[in-house]
């Protein structure tokens, strides 16, 4: 049956198809959802596609329950997803949060539509960056990827369950409507060539097994429930043995390390793509179905010899600091179109520290910005 | 040299606007090896709402992914008249269902075919694969992709058993559409 599961070739399907493809390939057995605009196309996709592959599908009365299982599906020993699009992500804030705590490998699709509430169910948003890094109560660390094509919904959906497996957390493909519902070429390589990370097994006798007993900013292996270890999973408090204690000496090792796994491991989780950059006197900001329009506004603009460059975020969070560090000491601005009211620009006006201007461009949500008007912004600042 | 094509097909739920932009896309995609991006709009209804399908051509890569002022404008309906009549580009190509869309004046710079894709539609039997005619027309009038590419992918998207009907409505779409651009007129029998 598994040879149904990498289907090599190409292809001519939407984002939502490509990110249920991504998520077979990279060995995704167990989905659990609700249907919701735009996103029900990916439950659609792994309705049929699943049994092909020995999994297992499965509607469930709302996305409270869906979040829930899937990070009980993840502690059965199986590589687990849903999808969603804003309201369903808001109910699953509450299990995001238990999946954090509980240090519980998994994939939550968001295809951003226009909010708050029900919002624009059939068209744009990308309003859910701010809730994807902060949504669920408590401290964290996050890892968001952002695709901008129906190919990057493939690749980054494989990446998202690798980074998920390497460091045991939810991890949010935080894809929109308009990337969503495109339809583009998707080349499927050959298995051989895809990289899957396999869940580690603990190595110690069962006896000295600790499931919640770090190495540096790295999580221990995961044992999975049938497998003989004792494993206790709270979403309290715990101990490295994961038994609860309320203590605040734990509370700091606990969260320090769900925050740290990440903030440590930034430089190896961080993917972006850099156009043009070198000698750029203004440096375009952009993700997901924005970041197209910016390169085709930046690629327009440099053919009529302007310094301008693109910094897209194939990644989201952890946020590129670093980057846009180095940047800010090179640019007159950062101009960061979005489809939202400011939120990524936020982060870039904090990293920047004043040394360059932050310039929002923010649509509310339902249409995407036209090359003409990024062009005519980053103009003002050359 | 960038030779770029925006393509809108547009009319009203159910008459397979959705698909038809599918398979026109697939066809430069997968079939002639060209950059394609598709990408629709439709209301809240299953049925009977405006819908469009835009497909953007290219022989390189495709950033922006939606059609602003489209080169080849497809009406299946008077209300997408109504909503998309305006957006043709100069000098560019509409293509009317010759039956279901009337125009109040010929607009100037643009290149007008009529065609009546539903009636030719009906008398194979099958209202359904107007949209299969329309895209035979298509093929014929505006050259998006070869006769063969298009017809690759419409039998590589189409149900098992309806090639037969599927295949001649689009020959029928495409005989007509070529007799429009060879003969200034439609086909003989019609």
């Amino acid at each position: 049956m598994a040879e149904k599961d990498v289907l090599t070739g190409e292809h001519f399907i939407h984002g939502d198809a490509a990110c249920a493809e991504g998520g077979l390939a990279a060995g995704c057995r167990f989905f659990a959802g609700y249907p919701i605009t735009p996103a029900t196309e990916v439950a659609e996709r792994m309705a049929r596609r699943l049994p092909e592959v020995g999994g297992i599908y499965i509607q469930m009365e709302d996305e409270i329950a869906s979040m829930a299982a899937i990070l009980g599906a993840s502690w059965g020993g199986v590589k687990s997803m849903t999808s969603t699009s804003g309201p369903g992500f808001s109910l699953m804030m509450e299990n995001i949060g238990l999946g954090m705590m509980t240090e519980t490998p998994c994939v939550v699709v968001n295809i951003q539509r226009g909010g708050p509430s029900t919002g624009l169910p059939t068209l744009v948003g990308q309003a859910d960056v701010m809730q994807a890094r902060w949504g669920s109560h408590g401290d964290y660390g996050c890892i968001a990827v952002s695709p901008a094509s129906p190919q990057e919904c493939f690749d980054l959906t494989i990446l998202a369950f690798n980074l998920s497996e390497m460091y045991r957390q939810p991890v949010f493909v935080l894809a929109d409507e308009v990337v969503g519902h495109m339809t583009e070429k998707v080349i499927i390589p050959p298995r051989e060539q895809i990289h899957v990370a396999q869940r580690a097994k603990p190595a110690v006798e069962r006896s000295k097994y600790l499931p919640f007993e770090s190495t540096g900013p790295m999580p221990a292996p995961m044992a999975i429930a049938g497998d003989g270890y004792h494993v206790h999973v709270t979403g309290l408090t715990h101990d490295e043995r994961g038994y609860p204690v309320i203590t605040d000496a734990v509370q700091e090792r606990n969260v320090r390390h769900i925050v740290e796994k990440v903030r440590m491991n930034a430089h190896n989780i961080i993917r972006v793509d850099e156009v043009a950059l070198e000698d750029a006197d203004v440096v375009v900001i952009a993700y997901g179905c924005t970041s197209r329009v910016a390169r085709q506004a930046v690629e327009d603009m440099r053919r009529k010899g302007h310094r301008v460059g693109l910094l897209r975020l194939v990644t989201l969070w952890p946020f590129p600091s670093n980057i846009v560090r180095r940047l800010a000491g090179q640019v007159k601005a950062f101009v960061v179109p979005e489809i939202n009211y400011g939120q990524m620009a936020l982060e870039v006006e904090r990293t920047a520290g004043g040394r360059a201007e932050t310039v929002l461009m923010g649509l509310m949500g339902g249409s995407i910005h036209s090359p003409q008007e990024i062009q005519e912004v980053v103009g003002q600042y050359l | 040299m960038s030779t770029k094509q925006e393509i809108r097909l547009a009319g009203f739920g159910g008459q397979g606007i959705i698909l038809s932009g599918h398979i026109l896309g697939k066809a430069a995609a997968l079939f002639e090896k060209k950059e394609a991006v598709f990408t629709q709009s439709y209301g809240p209804e299953a049925r009977g709402g405006s819908c469009s399908a835009d497909v953007v051509i290219s022989n390189t890569t495709i950033h922006y992914p939606k059609v602003g002022q489209p080169d080849i404008l497809v009406l299946m309906s008077q209300g997408a008249l109504k909503t998309y009549g305006g957006s043709i580009r100069q000098h560019g190509i509409m293509i009317l269902d010759a039956d279901l869309v009337k125009l109040e004046s010929e607009p100037d710079g643009v290149t007008v075919y009529r065609v009546p894709f539903t009636r030719l539609a009906e008398r194979l039997g099958k209202t359904i694969v107007a949209n299969i005619v329309m895209l035979g027309a298509l093929a014929a009038l505006a050259a998006v992709t070869s006769y063969e590419s298009m017809k690759e992918s419409v039998l590589s998207s189409i149900p098992r058993g309806t090639e037969e009907l599927n295949i001649a409505a689009f020959d029928k779409g495409y005989e007509y559409g070529r007799s429009l651009i060879e003969h200034g007129r439609p086909p003989e029998e019609d």
